[in-house]
């Protein structure tokens, strides 16, 4: 199938500001379900609010839009229901790490069978520039006129300590393995979380001074460096993309089909 | 058969599509083609400003955050 065949065009252009780097993400979110061959309709979409939370609407797979941070939640109940079927949640930075926090953490340890991408730019973006969780020590937003004294997560080092059994980092200017770490993680059995940088030329990029969009993604090409590279031993503030965590865990709906058994037979 | 040079591999065997309505002008495509063939028009949206040097990386169409660009191989 062609990309295009997985959007619903009548929703396009997107609402994307020009240079977002959610678009990015989306586009080679379908590349990568074009790759693994997935049918349209063995794979369920969920996804909370904010910019991020906008991907379910353009594409066409089952899809669920619901309520700030609770996507996760919402997701659960899907896989739980219906096992057989891909589920992708598509977060925010802060849907995903503030107003979804607890949900996050709580999925990663189930180790249930959910893709969660987590579209980091750094900002509130749909509700004006606000500081989120993941918003650099020191960087300005509409809530941080002089700077944000918060220190940030580090949503690899959260996800893996939460029990997620697949963590990667990439960005949106590394397109081609991001689409690999996309295909790995659907594939995954178990939680896997992406976390990819995305820029917010508008709010984040802006209010910064970082640029354009371009700009912002020649600082992603220039401060990251794949895991485990010579270059951070001499730059340790470089950011290391790559696959983090990838391990064979009892994932949730596989024990509780044992469960059911297990109760069924005692009757 | 004398084997096409590489430079020539490229030519003539792809299609770069464009959708100008879909395209927010970003620049995004035109800063990081290798080859340098694309170029924003006075409207600020990608155009193919020189087919030929085009060797069908396909990083214009994997970074374009509009799904704008689409390339077939002939």
């Amino acid at each position: 199938m062609a990309v295009r065949d997985y959007i619903r065009e009548r929703f396009m252009p997107h609402i994307w500001c020009a240079g977002c780097g959610h678009g990015i993400v989306m586009n080679n979110l379908i590349r990568a379900i074009e790759v693994l061959g997935l049918k349209k309709n063995d794979i369920v979409m969920v996804s909370g609010i904010g910019c991020s939370a906008r991907i379910s609407g353009y594409l066409d797979f089952h899809t669920l839009h619901t309520l700030h941070g609770r996507a996760l939640a919402f997701a659960t109940g899907v896989k739980l229901g219906r096992p057989d079927l891909h589920i992708i949640v598509p977060m925010g930075d802060g849907d995903a790490t503030a107003i979804g926090g607890n949900h996050f953490i709580h999925a990663a340890r189930r180790n249930i069978d959910i893709t969660a991408v987590i579209m980091n730019n750094h900002i509130y973006g749909m509700t004006g520039g606000q500081y989120s969780p993941l918003s650099v020590y020191g960087r300005m937003a509409t809530t941080a006129p002089f700077g944000n004294i918060d220190q940030a997560f580090d949503i690899v080092g959260l996800a893996q300590s939460a029990g997620a059994s697949f963590v990667a980092r990439t960005t949106s200017y590394h397109a081609t393995s991001m689409i690999k770490i996309f295909q790995k993680a659907i594939t995954h059995k178990g939680f896997s979380v992406v976390e990819v940088l995305s820029q917010c030329p508008t709010y984040y990029g802006r209010k910064n001074r970082l640029g354009d969009a371009v700009e912002m993604m020649e600082f992603f090409k220039k401060n990251t460096t794949p895991l485990g590279s010579a270059a951070k031993e001499k730059n340790p503030d470089l950011i290391e993309r790559g696959i983090f965590v990838q391990e064979d865990r009892p994932e949730y709906c596989a024990e509780y089909k044992k469960i059911i058994k297990k109760a069924m037979g005692e009757q | 058969m004398k084997s096409k040079s590489k430079k020539d591999q490229g030519k003539d065997r792809s299609h770069i599509e464009i959708r100008r309505d879909w395209c927010k002008g970003c620049g995004i495509c035109v800063a990081f083609c290798p080859k340098k063939v694309l170029a924003l028009d006075e409207n600020e949206k990608a155009i193919i400003e020189r087919p030929d040097e085009c060797d069908q990386c396909g990083l214009c169409e994997l970074r374009c955050p509009d799904i704008a660009i689409e390339i077939t191989t002939l």
